[in-house]
């Protein structure tokens, strides 16, 4: 069985984030970059199934050539090889899309996991788009995943509003991963020193075929407002006037 | 940012140690440093991790890595807030185990070596007596020769890991005419007949550490027990003393560190006089000294690590990374409850723990005033 699964590099979430002064981006200078979490999870579950299955995990990262330290991470958690897209420039969501499924028509896997979203802008788009673009069956914000004995089906429980949902997708299909679907495992020493030697493909986005057309742009970043300090009320009975005219909450 | 020593593979590890210390560890640090104790078990936990054998081969199951992983490692295993925890650790994997990897037989190394690898078996030193510690020459323990092996008799005292070794490599006279050239190391299994440990020793501070006095009344050790040649062990403590040392910098630092974060972090969010006490620049250049010089050290450390690595005589800069790193972390440590004022006085935050803990290392693998005397013979002063 071969497992498809997306990286990518985002800024620390515990990291404190500046905006640059002309608002264009972040300030990236002395950020520590990780992988997406939810990405992570995404890895974690990719192994889980080739440890149950036998088969592959291939993972993929598009950007700069920094993106291939964060891709090395999950080759360090055990990941069997890479898929470099070297890309300089602004992309959306469905630009990732339009790449993934090139590199999905190329490498042909049973099963393609996503983090649900990235923690940097937090789209969580591309999924949904990766699966419409391939016409291939879906099943996003999995907390459980299982394959069918004859691996053909994969049945996954998906997190929804007020209770649980149970799908049964057939294989070949795309699966995002949600927080509470696994923890994912410390890269080994033995497996960091292994990550090295494991190959990475470099591949150009004009190589794949795919076009990158951004439809959605970054115009203006701006921090949220400041909190302001609140009021000391009087009584139970000023709180209640206020929730009622001011807040409008009751 | 980039660092000299440290590779992109570096930083998986650490990413790695750090999230098994915030998951495996952290939540216990209480606990544990109360009852001051821990399970035994965790040595078998770190192994699985591949945590005890870094710098040893892999066909002993190590790692076969350089220096800087085992210092990645100690830098956050220290992150636990439990010193006395590291330092049972450093003492079984990069303390006690180092001269039966260097001067130990084939045999025992297959047999010991691997088993402390694998977290099966904890190892202690024991070389300090109640008369003697850096004056290696003065022990006053004996080893005579008796049929098929050696006869033990005498006292340890301060031995890391004493209450629950499994075994220790214990240095005796075998020939007690001849001061330091009469001394031998065996390595005893605490199994042995007329082995005691005495009590386990209370302390200032490093309260999760096993420290205890140890009693040999007649101990048996066969032949093949004797870690490396007769008559060579202080040698062996000697050339052991320059891992022991930067160890004991890497560990000193990384306790510092924690402190000086924690001061940081607190300076920023308590408000004095309406504005956080990390913009009263009383405070904010005392954090700034605090963070130069623990910089400083760590540097220094590192550069005697990587001379120990490359196989240098390094006598001389590791004794002043460890006379540095020791006097420099008392000071961090001191200065950082200063920051935290009443409130660092308190059990309850991990500060006054940290300055307790730091005390140790000027005395702990040599003093600061043994360092000194290194030093200044190496510079030819005497």
């Amino acid at each position: 069985m071969k497992i498809l699964v997306t990286v990518k590099r985002v800024s620390d979430p515990e990291a404190k984030l500046k905006i640059k002064p002309d608002g264009s981006w972040i300030q990236t200078e002395g950020v520590k970059f990780v992988v997406n979490p939810f990405d992570e999870i995404a890895v974690e579950e990719a192994l889980r199934i080739k440890e149950k299955q036998t088969g592959e995990v291939v993972v993929v990262s598009i950007g700069e050539k920094v993106v291939t330290e964060q891709m090395r991470a999950a080759l360090a958690m055990g990941a069997d090889r890479g898929i470099f897209v070297n890309y300089t420039g602004s992309y959306d969501s469905y630009d990732v899309a339009n790449i993934l499924q090139k590199v999905v028509e190329q490498e042909k896997p049973d099963i393609i996991i996503l983090g649900k979203q990235a923690v940097d802008d937090d789209m969580g788009a591309a999924g949904f788009m990766l699966a419409e673009l391939l016409g291939y069956p879906q099943a996003a914000f999995a907390s459980k995943v299982e394959i069918s004995d004859d691996k053909k089906k994969a049945k996954v429980t998906r997190e929804i509003d007020g209770g649980l949902e149970v799908k049964e997708v057939e294989l070949p299909c795309v699966i995002t991963a949600d927080l509470r679907l696994n923890t994912p495992r410390y890269a080994s020493l033995p497996n960091i020193m292994k990550a090295k030697q494991k190959p990475v493909k470099e591949v150009t986005v004009d190589a794949l075929g795919a076009a990158v057309k951004p439809r959605v742009t970054v115009k203006k970043l701006t921090e949220p407002p400041k909190r302001k300090g609140g009021v000391k009320v009087e009584s139970v009975q000023d709180l209640v006037t206020k929730l009622k005219n001011e807040a409008k909450v009751i | 940012m980039k660092q000299h020593f440290f590779t992109e593979e570096h930083d998986m590890f650490r990413k790695s140690v750090r999230d098994f210390v915030i998951k495996n560890l952290v939540p216990h640090a209480n606990e544990w440093e109360e009852a001051e104790d821990y399970p035994k078990t965790l040595f078998k936990t770190l192994a699985d991790m591949n945590f005890l054998g870094i710098r040893y081969p892999e066909k002993y199951g190590g790692m076969g890595l350089d220096i800087f992983y085992d210092i990645v490692f100690y830098e956050e295993l220290y992150r636990s807030r439990m010193p006395g925890l590291c330092l049972d650790v450093m003492v079984d994997t990069d303390m006690a185990t180092p001269v039966l990897f260097k001067h130990g037989t084939e045999e025992q190394k297959t047999k010991y070596l691997t088993k402390m690898i694998k977290g099966d078996a904890v190892f202690a030193i024991g070389y300090t007596e109640p008369n003697a510690g850096s004056d290696v020459a003065g022990i006053r323990s004996t080893a005579k020769k008796a049929d098929g092996g050696y006869v033990l008799n005498g006292s340890k005292i301060f031995i890391t890991n004493g209450t629950w070794a499994d075994y220790i490599i214990v240095a005796a006279k075998t020939d007690s005419a001849k001061g330091h050239k009469g001394i031998t190391l065996f390595l005893l299994d605490t199994k042995t007949k007329g082995f005691t440990v005495g009590r386990k020793l209370k302390k200032l501070g490093h309260h999760t550490s096993h420290t205890a006095e140890l009693f040999f009344d007649d101990c048996f050790v066969p032949e093949n027990m004797i870690v490396g040649e007769i008559n060579k062990g202080f040698y062996y403590i000697m050339e052991g003393f320059q891992t022991e040392r930067i160890m004991g910098s890497v560990g000193v630092i990384a306790l510092a560190q924690v402190a000086l974060e924690d001061a940081v972090n607190y300076a920023k969010e308590r408000m004095t006089f309406g504005k956080p006490i990390s913009q009263h620049q009383a405070i904010a250049h005392k954090l700034v000294d605090m963070a130069t010089q623990l910089e400083a050290a760590r540097q220094l450390a590192y550069h005697g690590a990587w001379l120990l690595d490359q196989g240098e005589d390094a006598t001389k800069e590791i004794s002043m990374a460890k006379l540095n790193s020791c006097e420099v972390a008392n000071k961090v440590t001191y200065d950082a409850i200063q920051v935290f004022g009443g409130y660092g006085y308190m059990e309850e935050y991990p500060v006054a723990r940290a300055y307790r803990d730091a005390r140790m290392f000027t005395i702990g693998a040599g003093t600061t005033e043994i360092m000194k005397e290194i030093i200044a013979k190496r510079m030819g002063l005497y």
